[in-house]
């Protein structure tokens, strides 16, 4: 299929129908609006249903009782609304129901500002809701990578029945790029034995989160962890660029990890051996690869639209073998690549 | 021998964890026989709210879902909305519906939302023992209304049954009945049965809002509490059908 | 090649749509492009500007804060983007709307009249093509047929008799800088 030229909120809209995603609840926010736009046009054309919930709330709700009938489903919003979605999300988890979450990202806490920023990453890789849970959390860095992520997210949400995350962030949402739609439409979707469909021939299906007995809602929790556990192992996922023998790493993700590309770029014609790390996964943190990449790396510079947070899985990662520094604009501010090429001559002469 | 009463087949034969004279298990068996009666076991999907009957899921021999509190509407939405054909219902309760949920069923009736909601109003938060509810009546002591609700304090009971029904909605129905007799428990299974007959016709939301006791958070035996509901609620939640009326 | 072009206007000038088929031009010749709005209030009138990347090779940073192409099409404008363009880059300047001349003497300056000319061929909101026609004659990063072509693809089929009109604008802005 030839190439088009799309905004990644309608993208990301049109890999969800390629990846037989037929229901949508969501509530206008900018700046992932486009999402439900394309999709309040698109649904009806496959036979799906949009539908503008009246609330965050209710729209994560709809799609609890979506997926718990069996239906792939997806909803969208940005920071504040992924808030409000909390609640609801930690009981899909709960409940092990699949589904796929977009959160375009823009400048909190509080109302703060529709422009882009990575203010979310804790509340998506380290909780949000309440309780024992875990999203896999996918960070795409181009229009590209967000509609192969997001058909991906629905195979992987149903894989482990457990809610998938795409991440992004403003500049995603609203860039375009050229994309490619690599699936067909109408794959065959798994069968959900468990899903809420009327106990015609079977004994009755429960979806369900509560275990009023102490031991068995321990057992329940220690089974999802079982389910994280090997959500950790396998699913794991990042890129390297010119990492191998790079003295100063870059950690970024998402559309900061492009910002540094270009800083990398610029510090290699400078002669400095910088290179870049760049984790895909969010949830589970990319370990393993960042680990394989420090043999001559003396310093990293992790950089993000935040005051510092994917910064503690880094450390936490390389666990004290090398320096962490971290650069981070906020507020809707993004880093330019000569600014983070500036540290990077910076941490070179402080390493 | 001729069987001149049994247990429904849409309920699970198990005993209910309600306290000694509360009116759950009356409302949970009149939807059973309303499910067999419409021989729609095998398509219906029911969907536990946070209160008192948050395990309907453990009661109902159907395909159940529990909801976030107050959500039931919003998770009923969408189990609808992937199969059409299939019946679904909410079962919630006061606080449930009309405290912390009032958006989603607002919501849900205002589409047309082509579910039934089994609303038990009981004046009162049961689960957590005794709190005032949006339909505490007005001088009703309650655990976090010690000298009674005070309307310049905490306003007026909400009337779920009329305030949906002033929405604009042509196959919207929307009624209240009790179940603090024989006579009233047989006029609420009829209600009941045609909030599932509406539903089943295509023709939009329905909501039953039923009247129900809570003697153990009352302060009240079975029997005055019964006395109570007839006394107190019924002139402030009058009986009836509050359907949009036609052709608004 | 690898152009960073920042196009900047006021909402309603065609700013966004023109940074659109620029993008998606270069998509039609293979090459690699990226297109990034300012988004906001701007949207709503006001200033509005969009980022256009293309390269023969990999874009690394899709966002551009060092232009090496800027175009303005009004004063606000010019008064934002001319300290960020790159050494050496290229600034266009709507000359019809900006009066005031451009300070850097480190970057080639263009001044075309794109709505003077618009106008004389008969429609002012080509104003945006004739800018375009001129940015392309210099720099040549997407042959002005794929604009056309790219204008086919995205106007539906009972807007396709404007065509004609925006190809006359692509010549005219290419002529004044020939």
């Amino acid at each position: 299929m030839s190439k088009v030229l799309m905004k990644g909120n309608e993208a990301l809209a049109e890999a969800a129908v390629r990846a037989g995603c037929r229901y949508f609840f969501g509530y206008p926010i900018t700046p992932q609006t486009e999402l439900p736009q394309y999709l309040s046009k698109r649904m009806p054309e496959v036979g799906g249903v949009f539908l503008q919930a009246e609330s965050e709330v209710a729209a994560i709700n709809m799609v609890y009782g979506a997926s718990g009938a069996g239906a792939r489903v997806m909803t969208s919003s940005s920071s504040p609304g992924i808030s409000l979605k909390a609640e609801g999300i930690s009981y899909i988890a709960g409940a092990e129901l699949p589904c796929v979450i977009v959160n375009m990202m823009r400048g909190g806490p509080g109302l703060g500002t529709i422009q882009p920023a990575q203010g979310d990453y804790f509340q998506a890789t380290k909780g949000g809701g309440h309780g024992d849970y875990k999203l896999l959390v996918l960070a795409p860095a181009s229009v590209q990578e967000a509609v192969d992520l997001t058909i991906e997210a629905f195979d992987l949400a149903d894989k482990y029945r457990n809610p998938v995350m795409i991440l992004g962030d403003g500049i995603l949402g609203q860039m375009m790029e050229p994309v490619e739609f690599k699936l067909t439409e109408n794959n065959e979707l798994p069968v959900k034995e468990w899903a809420t469909t009327g106990k015609k021939g079977r004994k009755k299906n429960i979806i369900n989160s509560l275990y009023l007995q102490a031991e068995k809602f321990e057992q329940h929790v220690n089974r999802l962890a079982d389910k994280f556990g090997e959500m950790e192992a396998k699913e794991q996922r990042a890129e390297t660029y010119l990492a191998d023998d790079a003295e100063i790493l870059l950690a970024a993700y998402g559309t900061t990890s492009r910002v540094c590309r270009k800083a990398v770029d610029m510090a290699r014609e400078e002669g400095i051996k910088a290179g870049l790390f760049r984790p895909i996964s969010l949830w589970p943190y990319p370990a393993y690869a960042l680990q394989q990449v420090l043999g001559r790396v003396k310093g990293i510079l992790t950089v993000e639209m935040s005051l510092g947070q994917m910064i503690e899985d880094v450390r936490l990662a390389v666990n004290g073998k090398v320096p962490v520094d971290f650069y981070g604009r906020v507020g809707g501010m993004v880093p330019t690549s000569r600014d983070v090429f500036d540290k990077i001559v910076a941490f070179r002469e402080v390493l | 021998m001729e069987i001149v009463f049994e247990k429904p087949k849409a309920l699970e034969d198990v005993t209910f964890h309600y306290c000694p004279g509360c009116t759950h298990g009356i409302i949970h068996r009149l939807i059973a026989e309303v499910i067999d009666e419409l021989d729609i076991q095998e398509k219906t999907i029911g969907v536990a709210p946070v209160g008192c009957s948050v395990l309907a899921y453990d009661y109902f021999d159907v395909d159940m879902q529990q909801a976030a509190h107050g959500r039931a509407p919003a998770v009923a939405t969408g189990i609808k909305r992937v199969n059409p054909k299939n019946i679904v219902f909410a079962y919630q309760g006061d606080g449930d519906l009309a405290s912390i949920g009032m958006a989603e069923v607002v919501h849900a009736a205002a589409r047309g939302e082509k579910i039934t909601i089994i609303f038990v109003n009981n004046a009162i938060y049961g689960m957590t023992g005794g709190q005032m509810a949006p339909t505490t009546l007005v001088g009703q002591v309650t655990n976090t209304s010690p000298s009674g609700r005070d309307v310049a304090h905490s306003g007026y009971p909400i009337r779920v049954s009329e305030m949906l029904g002033s929405l604009v909605g042509p196959g919207n129905s929307m009624k209240r009945v009790s179940v603090h007799d024989p006579k009233h428990i047989r006029q609420a299974k009829k209600a009941i049965k045609e909030a599932f007959v509406n539903q089943i016709e295509g023709k939009g939301f329905s909501l039953v809002e039923i009247l129900s006791t809570c003697p153990t958070n009352w302060g009240k035996t079975p029997v005055e509490a019964l006395k109570w509901l007839e006394e107190k609620m019924l002139p402030y939640y009058p009986l009836g059908d509050y359907s949009p009326k036609e052709g608004v | 090649m690898l152009e960073e072009i920042i196009i900047a206007g006021f909402g309603g000038q065609g700013v966004m749509s023109m940074g659109q088929l620029l993008a998606y031009a270069g998509m039609l010749e293979d090459k690699q492009v990226a297109w990034i709005p300012s988004y906001g209030p701007e949207m709503r009138g006001g200033t509005a500007n969009c980022a256009v990347t293309i390269s023969d090779t990999e874009i690394s940073s899709p966002l551009v804060t060092e232009p090496s192409v800027c175009i303005v099409m009004n004063k606000p404008s010019l008064d934002k983007f001319e300290p960020t363009i790159k050494t050496g880059g290229l600034l266009f300047v709507n000359t019809s709307l900006i009066d005031a001349k451009p300070k850097r003497e480190d970057i080639s300056v263009y001044e075309i009249p794109a709505n003077a000319i618009a106008n004389k061929i008969g429609n002012s909101k080509v104003a945006n093509m004739v800018m375009l026609g001129a940015v392309l004659e210099i720099i040549k990063a997407v042959e002005p047929e794929s604009i056309l072509e790219s204008l086919r693809k995205v106007l539906p089929p009972q807007r396709h008799n404007l065509i004609p009109l925006n190809a006359q604008a692509l010549q005219k802005g290419a002529e004044i800088v020939s």
